[in-house]
């Protein structure tokens, strides 16, 4: 029984799709980060209307934990089906914590191409950042110790859902 | 100096001995069996209590590597790590480098060994001049110099019409040939059994035909030429097959395996082990069993180190570039018990075929300790367990195949013309 | 006997450590390898074709054998990792016996050398190499004589899995001299490994190891029956010494039993595919029309070659977990 049960994921993406409304337009790439990055990416895109294809980005081949861990398995394809080049992007990801994943999200992002600007939107915002990076949209702020993890879960049905996990 | 030997089971195959029983040595002989001589009074008793004592062991393949391959070991090296595995008398092959194919090069060697007091060295000459398989050697100066028998070594005959007169010229004075059996067309440049393993391994290899088709002709001209054939270092089932068949036909010949070749098989390759890397090669576990069985009924007379010291360096290569060979003569004995113990025959079967058998086919009075016999003599502690390291082998060639395994069977006292030649310190562990 | 009962190629915890062959590998781990490689032909498809994984790694083509070929494939794969490459072609002649492979190995090692690349003419080299390193230090076998060539296994398992899918459902003929191939037994290996139920050899008795039916496949010695209803067509190449050591009458003779034309290649499946390690000898084991005909994958080959290296390079690279 988790001591603060983790807010509806479902009612999270709602409030966060409304805060990325007015931000975005016909020339906004989305770019979800495997895996909860993509699947909120997904609908996000769907709800947002984006005109460009979606892209998505598995980092595993940009972390900087490499060295002390290997590959990660199933490392997935990363796909950016539109331009790149003067692309005013907006990286999708499901929880924001350390900020290392973002920063390889944004080193291999560039390996594509020059984008016009980078922003960065995140259901969970979990504080503990290591690197200089924050999120331009939120859905929620929650704490969590060192020792737990906050995961998005998604059912067959294809609904979201928060886990809180102690390691 | 005047020993007695007390406490020991004596096993003395050739004359049919295996009790305990006391022996006692003077002036270099076994002068009583059994009780002392009267008025004798011993300068040095050895307790063999719990110990075997049997005829120091008479090895028919030891590389002493003089003259010529100093590099990969010496003369002083061989002969102490020989006395260190209980032998008495060994048999050396004629591939030195010049090989012995003079008898200026047979005095030296002779001359050497029996400088050192330590076993009795039988040089085997060399049946043609250089080995080269051409030209035949004077194989009469030779045995006037002192070689016991006349061998090829590894090398091949340009043809088998100079093997044939080889024979011929050897059978004019009764000269033992020591042959093994190889066509080197089919050997190629095969370092491996034509089997499994070489298939999955990818190694060039060596078919038992090669070996099966040059013992036949060996056979057949034997039967010719009337030499007195030895087949050494046999590996096939179907080659001891073939002599089984000879011998039952009544012809005089005998054979020997090397000890690796009772115990190894082309499995022991494993990933590659250049130590496993053998002339000739370690064949399939059937060809192994055949090997065992036809120890076991005689149809294969005796065991022999085959002890062949390398230089690491030789080693140290993929397994095809190896030198082919394994250091072995402080393995003989061990690895003798361990066929005997594995085949349910009693210890006494082991010690004949590295004893009275290999002293029979050398011609040689050795390998028993009747009255009167050489006071040449290995005591041992045959339930002693020890583990092989290169490190502490007394040769100079630390390639064995059995690095890290434990044997059984130590050798705690080796006597030549009844001096103690080599005695075990006891080290604590 | 030697004490070395564990599988050198895998660490304690059943990882890759070193890659030098495809016996023995669990199908967990074949199959890891090519899923990691799937990312890299993405990666090779894209206009920056690097990723940062292995930067600051040193990465030695050791080359004992010359091979201008496999060299630059492992090269550009090892670039693309953002390693540092150094090419050491070593002249082996019998003359020159020069430094010995251990000592070679043991200097690069002092400097520095994360990992080697080693192609040797003698079967077994590269696990000789690997006894002998640092701890630190992977080994990949680039070909050792007739033993083994586990990334070009692997990457023909790539390409038959791309165009094939199901590896249990497939017929597979391998072609032409198994004998003195290392790339037919990591085929071999490989495919029994990933379930292929069915591996037929076809060549000449001349070319065929003496034990090769104890590797789990059927030997043809008619390609026309051997070639009836599969699905995938290995061709091997066939080196000119062959006919000199009298294992051979002559090219002309191979070709039309063994090479594979278009009439030939009509009894496979209709979409069967063609494979060859490369490089051909266009019309001794191939015909020219096949080689760049429809069925054909032998471009692609070289392609997912870069990403199955780039693969391997960085499963061993990776830190131990």
């Amino acid at each position: 029984m988790p001591a603060n049960p983790l807010p509806d994921a479902e009612q999270l993406l709602a409030s966060l799709t409304d805060r990325m409304r007015p931000a975005v337009g016909p020339d906004t790439g989305l770019v979800g980060i495997h895996t909860g990055g993509v699947w909120l990416a997904e609908r996000l895109h769907q709800a947002l209307g984006i005109k460009l294809p979606l892209g998505t980005l598995d980092v595993s081949f940009y972390r900087d934990d490499f060295n002390k861990k290997g590959l990660r398995r199933n490392v997935k394809s990363s796909d950016i089906p539109f331009d790149v080049d003067g692309c005013k992007v907006v990286i999708v990801d499901d929880v924001l914590y350390t900020g290392r994943t973002i920063r390889a999200a944004m080193n291999e992002l560039f390996d594509y191409g020059r984008p016009a600007s980078i922003r960065l939107a995140t259901l969970v915002n979990r504080g503990g950042r290591e690197l200089p990076i924050s999120a331009d949209f939120t859905g929620a702020e929650i704490s969590a110790g060192a020792d737990e993890s906050i995961e998005l879960a998604r059912d067959a049905q294809g609904r979201l859902s928060l886990q809180l996990t102690r390691n | 100096m005047k020993i007695h030997i007390k406490s020991g089971r004596l096993v003395d195959p050739k004359n049919g001995v295996d009790t305990a029983r006391d022996l006692y040595v003077a002036a270099g002989k076994v002068i009583a069996v059994g009780d002392a001589p009267a008025g004798f009074s011993a300068n040095r008793v050895i307790d063999a209590a719990g110990k075997i004592v049997c005829p120091g062991l008479v090895d028919l393949a030891v590389r002493l590597r003089e003259p010529g391959y100093e590099y990969m070991a010496t003369l002083e090296s061989e002969m102490e790590a020989a006395i260190a595995g209980g032998v008495t008398s060994l048999a050396c092959p004629p591939d030195t480098d010049p090989a012995l194919d003079e008898p200026g090069l047979v005095e030296m060697l002779k001359f050497r060994a029996k400088n050192l007091n330590q076993a009795h060295v039988y040089p085997v000459g060399a049946l043609t001049i250089g080995l080269k398989g051409e030209r035949l050697t004077e194989m009469a100066e030779l045995r006037d110099a002192g070689c016991v028998a006349f061998s090829q070594a590894e090398a091949p005959f340009a043809n088998n019409q100079v093997l044939m007169h080889a024979l011929e010229y050897a059978a004019t004075f009764g000269f033992p040939v020591w042959l093994r059996p190889q066509d080197p067309a089919l050997a190629g440049h095969g370092v491996a059994h034509d089997g499994e393993v070489a298939t999955r391994l990818g190694l060039p290899a060596i078919p038992s035909s090669a070996e099966v088709i040059a013992l036949s002709t060996i056979l057949i001209l034997a039967r010719e030429t009337g030499a007195r054939i030895h087949v050494a270092r046999l590996s096939s089932a179907e080659g001891v097959a073939m002599v089984r068949e000879a011998k039952s036909r009544g012809l005089p010949v005998s054979c020997d395996i090397g000890i690796h070749h009772a115990h190894l098989s082309e499995m022991d390759i494993g990933y590659f082990d250049p130590n496993c890397h053998l002339l000739p090669p370690l064949r399939s576990l059937r060809d192994r069993d055949a090997l065992r069985a036809g120890l076991a009924d005689g149809t294969i007379d005796a065991l022999c180190s085959d002890h062949t010291p390398v230089d690491e360096d030789v080693k140290q290569v993929p397994f095809s570039e190896a030198e082919a060979g394994a250091t072995g003569v402080e393995l003989l004995l061990p690895l003798a018990l361990k066929w005997a113990a594995e085949s349910q025959l009693p210890l006494s079967a082991a010690i004949d075929r590295i004893t009275a058998k290999p002293a029979a086919i050398l011609g040689i009075d050795a390998g028993h300790l009747a009255v009167g016999a050489a006071a040449d003599i290995c005591i041992f502690d045959s339930a002693e367990y020890w583990r092989v390291e290169p490190a502490a082998l007394r040769s100079q060639g630390k390639n064995t195949p059995f690095s890290g395994i434990e044997l059984c069977g130590r050798v705690s006292h080796t006597l030549v013309s009844g001096n103690i030649v080599y005695e075990k310190v006891n080290k604590n562990k | 006997m030697w004490l070395d009962p564990a599988n050198p190629q895998l660490n304690k915890n059943g990882e890759l450590h070193h890659l030098l062959s495809l016996e023995g590998l669990p199908a967990g781990v074949l199959r890891q390898i090519l899923d990691t490689a799937e990312s890299f032909v993405g990666v090779t498809q894209r206009e920056v074709k690097k990723v940062p994984l292995l930067r600051g790694k040193a990465v030695f083509n050791l080359f004992f054998e010359p091979s201008t070929r496999t060299r630059t494939t492992f090269e550009i794969a090892a670039k693309r990792l953002s390693a540092d490459v150094i090419n050491l072609a070593i002249n082996v002649s019998s003359q020159s016996k020069g430094e010995s492979v251990l000592d070679t190995v043991a200097n690069l090692a002092a400097m520095q050398a994360d990992m080697f690349i080693v192609r040797h003419a003698a079967s077994g080299a590269p696990y000789m190499i690997a006894k002998h390193v640092a701890p630190d230090i992977h080994v990949v076998n680039a070909g050792d004589g007739r033993h083994a060539h586990p990334t070009q296994g692997l990457l023909d398992m790539y390409t038959i899995r791309h165009y094939k899918g199901d590896f249990t459902k497939l017929r597979v003929a391998i072609v032409g001299d198994i004998l003195h191939s290392r790339v037919a037994r990591s085929q071999i290996h490989a495919l029994t490994t990933l379930g292929c139920p069915e591996i037929r050899v076809i060549g000449p008795k001349t070319l065929l190891p003496s034990h090769v039916n104890r590797l789990g496949v059927q030997v043809y010695a008619d390609m026309r029956q051997g070639l009836k209803d599969v699905d995938v067509v290995m061709m091997l190449r066939l080196q000119n010494e062959r006919m000199k050591g009298a294992l051979l009458p002559s090219a002309q003779e191979f070709y039309k039993y063994y090479g594979l034309t278009e009439d030939k290649l009509a009894l496979a499946k209709s979409d069967a595919i063609v494979l060859h390690p490369g490089p051909m000898n266009r019309g001794v084991e191939i015909d020219s029309s096949v080689a760049d005909g429809k069925q054909s994958v032998i471009l692609p080959q070289v392609t997912f070659g870069i990403a199955i290296r780039m693969a391997v390079m960085s499963l061993l690279a990776g830190g131990q977990r």
